[in-house]
């Protein structure tokens, strides 16, 4: 036997930990291995620590490597011992708490600290940092006490904070030194879109200012500017910066500067001593995100086994902001610079910013508001230095590679260390090994097994294109045949046309019969299957009402509390006094917290206990808005020529009468409709599932527009003469949508997957549009209101909103 | 009614026949909120009514096969045990019932006053 080489570890973090993950792979009997760490925790992912805050995930779900990993390949641990000192001669390492460890090979990935301001008042209680699991447990606490927070620093750290902060409902006022935001990140016009976005969110900005001091007698109470100004506070957070690192470093005599000098093998002035990570400099560089900590890591693990590896060169960076609803990139050299040109693409309409930088033909740099889907594919042409002398200028923003976008998208010529998931840290590697080893077929298997694209999602075309490029023409027959969900292996139509064929008539026999791996489904194939049942036998099929999502079966809009809203329906947003009286009677007599209007035209009473909604919807006496439903919403309108000097088309009486036909239908995913009264278009028809426009002569319909998730322009399906023609069209539209949409899929994806030309062929074919209008008929006939049904049935009150207490 | 049976004590919910299939029921006992089942088996499983991801309500979920899928971001809970199911982690609290004389009896934790 020969004797194993001693390895020591010192800082338990991203950087280190991964490093010998990756020599463990490598070389599993090469070393003993111990591991010391000043934090109380095993090593955790960091940059997950924003969802902590932002209570999207609790502490145990960012660990990376539990106590079982270290134990399972026979690392020593010290948790919360901080190592003091380095005898470089001896070989050995002490720590704060008296343990001496000798090393043949030394690790040092002691990352870095946070940058503390040194402002008089600093060292008040309330002034802190944002850095580790500690540092967000104190934030999470002082949350339930404390209500106003300031954040010194307007990066990518300090936003997260704050809006972690929004989230614990807190105030929270942002300070930033420069005018713009992100500005390390962003340039200027991405920068104030952010700002504008946060600042929408409830974020303050105090921007270009300077802060002076910390103000407070024992606790700080606010922060003075150099201008004279004070902001109040009862918490200050400092993320100004993080310094490597070094104290330890520097005791021993390695060279610093500030970061503990590297050469592209990791290896440090002194002998068998190495760093990585945040505390290290190379090149001139010390990264302060994930992925080069990973490039490195990779490196030395290699070379720490003896495997042959090639230098270190450095990373070009990117960055993705992860805090909700907003959608940020900047990857490379995002500002113009000398010799530098740039495509723009900013579309106020949506939101949306794009800026591609361009330098010898070779994209450097790209920033990204707004839309960031092709973060990914724009990082790997930076850093694979493409040449774009060929490409069209705008096809440089827009992937037009299509579904068979491997080739583009350039991962089957990454290496097996690059990073695929940043937010994870997986490697192209891991997931391919899994994708072998295991006989992973779909992107949604591979993030169960390997996390990847768990956290943000960014990475799923890149996770999509390995899984193509591994299984070949296998993926492409498995991504064709979208089933229904992981309980079946059958699509969407073959279900439907077993329905159909074999006359089946309830969700249990639908399962049973197309040999469903699970008897009773999931949540995704349940309200499935009983949409397609109840579209199929529109007349007889008895709605099951426990395979309905929650607000469905409840008929009321579940929060995020528990309580419901309630939205009265109110036909083409048209009231009056009498009904807005009512609505304001029943909203005290309940206690309703919040009432708001919603977006389309009517009222959102919010904050409803369940056992209070039956008599509520009694007392209001007003029918259901299906507010919560895969079912027609709301005909939003303009006055029309009834008030408005252009209005050529009566938008009010033909929006109440559409509302009033199609209330109650059930359809594969939501529908919103509307009516305007001219081509100003008032009503945002253009945006709707079916807008209707009022033109000279006629009306116009138009189809598929969508202002949600993914906002999309309808397309005009067809003119008409007049208001019967109006209902007539749009009853053999929705019910072709009901007939062959997938549950789930909206007008938007449907008629984009169809065609616009192949519907409007369709409805424009007078004999299946006849069809199409009596099925509908057939379907609208048998409806009634929900909520009426549940305040004459005792039954439904007892089995659906009864709570009981117990004494 | 309750009868003291060894640190449980066992309070009456519901009648069985009232609990619909597959339906989950709210029942509030001394600030504890407690969502109860019965399956397709017939067999009834009591756990507590919140979601250990983001306190969604467990009452409210779809249940297939003695699992329940929370309503809020669907993570899925197996009953009789409580654990959620991977890859999501995490674990509910259960609690124990019985059927007896038609009704359905759930076990709390002793509360001493009321073990009577």
């Amino acid at each position: 036997m020969t004797h194993k080489e001693k390895l020591v570890l010192v800082g338990n973090g991203m950087a280190g930990v991964n490093a010998i993950e990756h020599l463990l792979k490598l070389a599993p009997e090469q070393y003993d291995i111990t591991i010391f760490g000043s934090e109380p925790h095993p090593n955790y992912n960091r940059i997950l620590l924003s969802y902590v805050l932002a209570g999207d995930s609790k502490v145990q779900d960012i660990v990376i490597h539990p106590y079982e990993w270290y134990a399972a390949n026979n690392i020593t641990l010290y948790t919360h011992q901080t190592v003091t000192g380095i005898d470089t001669a001896a070989q050995t390492v002490t720590s704060d708490k008296g343990v001496k460890v000798a090393y043949d090979k030394l690790i040092i990935a002691t990352g870095s600290n946070p940058f503390m301001l040194p402002l008089p008042g600093a060292d008040k209680e309330g002034v802190m940092a944002y850095r580790t699991i500690r540092d967000c447990e104190i934030m999470l606490e002082s949350a339930k006490t404390y209500k106003k927070a300031i954040v010194i620093g307007g990066g990518l750290l300090g936003l997260e904070a704050a809006r972690g902060f929004l989230n614990l409902g807190m105030k929270v006022d942002v300070v930033h030194i420069n005018d713009t935001i992100m500005d390390r990140q962003l340039d200027r016009p991405a920068s104030k879109m952010l700002q504008a976005a946060l600042e929408e969110q409830g974020i303050r900005f105090l921007l270009a200012k300077h802060s002076a001091e910390i103000i407070g007698d024992k606790r700080v109470t606010g922060l003075k500017f150099k201008d004279g100004t004070v902001a109040e506070a009862d918490l200050i957070v400092m993320a100004v910066g993080i310094r490597p690192n070094v104290q330890l470093a520097k005791q021993a005599e390695l060279d610093c500067n500030p970061g503990i000098i590297v050469n592209d093998y990791l290896q440090t002035s002194v002998p068998n001593v190495y760093a990585v990570g945040e505390c290290a400099m190379h090149r001139g560089v010390a990264y302060g995100l994930v992925a080069p900590l990973y490039e490195q890591g990779a490196v030395l693990a290699k070379h720490l086994a003896g495997v042959e590896t090639g230098p270190y060169e450095g990373s070009i960076v990117y960055t993705k902001l992860k805090v909700s609803g907003v959608d940020v990139f900047s990857g490379g050299q995002y500002n113009d610079t000398e010799g530098s040109k740039a495509i723009r693409v900013h579309d106020e309409f949506s939101g949306i910013y794009k800026k591609v930088v361009i330098k010898d033909n070779k994209i450097i740099g790209a920033v990204l508001f707004g839309d960031t889907s092709d973060g990914t594919r724009l990082m790997q042409m930076i850093r694979e230095q493409t040449d774009i002398s060929g490409m069209g200028k705008t096809a440089i923003l827009t992937d037009a590679s299509g579904s068979d976008s491997s080739a583009s998208s350039g991962v089957a010529s990454m290496s097996d260390d690059a990073i695929i998931c940043g937010c994870n840290g997986v490697t192209k590697g891991t997931i391919c090994s899994a994708i072998r080893e295991q006989g992973l077929t779909s992107v949604e298997e591979v993030k169960n097994c390997t996390t990847a694209s768990r956290s943000c999602g960014g990475c799923k075309p890149l996770v999509s294109d390995l899984l193509a490029i591994r299984l070949g023409a296998a993926y492409d027959k498995q991504a064709a045949k979208e089933t229904i969900c992981g309980c079946t292996e059958h699509s969407r139509d073959e279900v439907v046309a077993a329905i159909r064929d074999k006359g089946l008539t309830h969700v249990r026999e639908v399962m049973s019969v197309l040999n469903w791996k699970n008897d009773e489904g999931c949540s995704k194939c349940r309200p499935a299957l009983n949409y397609y049942l109840g579209m199929v036998h529109p007349t007889t099929y008895r709605d099951d009402s426990t395979s309905r999502f929650v607000n469905e079966r409840m008929h009321a809009n579940i929060q995020k509390d528990g309580t419901y809203s309630v939205v009265p329906r109110m036909y083409g947003g048209v009231t009056n006094p009498a009904e807005l009286k009512r609505i304001a009677e029943v909203a005290e007599q309940f206690n309703v917290p919040t009432v708001k209007l919603t977006g389309g035209q009517r009222i959102d009473l919010l904050g409803v206990k369940k056992e209070d909604l039956t008599a509520m919807w009694e007392a209001l006496d007003m029918p259901s808005g299906y507010a919560y439903g895969k079912a027609l919403r709301t005909v939003k309108t303009c006055v029309g020529d009834t008030f408005c000097r252009f209005g050529t088309g009566d938008a009010m009486g033909v929006g109440i009468q559409m509302e009033k036909r199609f209330e109650r239908l059930n359809t594969p995913a939501k529908v919103k409709m509307a009516v305007s009264g001219c081509p100003r278009n008032c009503a945002e028809s253009g945006i709707k599932d079916l807008g209707v426009v009022s033109v000279d002569g006629g009306w116009e319909l138009y189809a598929g527009g969508n202002g949600g998730v993914k906002v999309r322009v309808g397309e005009l399906l067809t003119m008409v003469k007049t208001e019967q023609e109006i209902i007539e069209f749009t009853e053999a539209y929705l019910q072709y949508y009901r007939e062959t949409g997938k549950y789930g899929e909206r007008t938007s994806e449907w008629v984009n997957r169809l065609g616009i030309a192949h519907v409007r062929e369709v409805v424009e074919n007078e004999e299946r549009r006849k069809e199409l209008c009596a099925r509908m008929e057939a379907t609208l006939s048998v409806t009634q209101d929900p909520w009426r049904a549940a305040i004459d049935s005792s039954k439904i009150k007892q089995d659906l909103y009864e709570v009981v207490e117990l004494k | 009614m309750q009868i003291k049976e060894e640190q449980l004590v066992w309070v009456s919910a519901v009648a069985y026949a009232d609990l619909a299939i597959n339906t989950g029921r709210t029942i509030r006992y001394h600030g504890e909120e407690v969502a109860l089942f019965k399956f397709s088996s017939g067999n009834v499983q009591a756990i507590s009514n919140r979601c250990p991801h983001k306190n969604g309500v467990l009452a409210e979920g779809i249940v297939c096969d003695e699992h329940v899928f929370c309503p809020m971001h669907d993570r899925k809970i197996h009953l009789p045990s409580g654990q959620v199911q991977a890859p999501d982690t995490g674990c509910v609290k259960t609690y124990a019932t019985k059927v007896q004389d038609g009704l359905v009896y759930i076990g709390f934790c002793g509360v001493k006053e009321l073990a009577g």
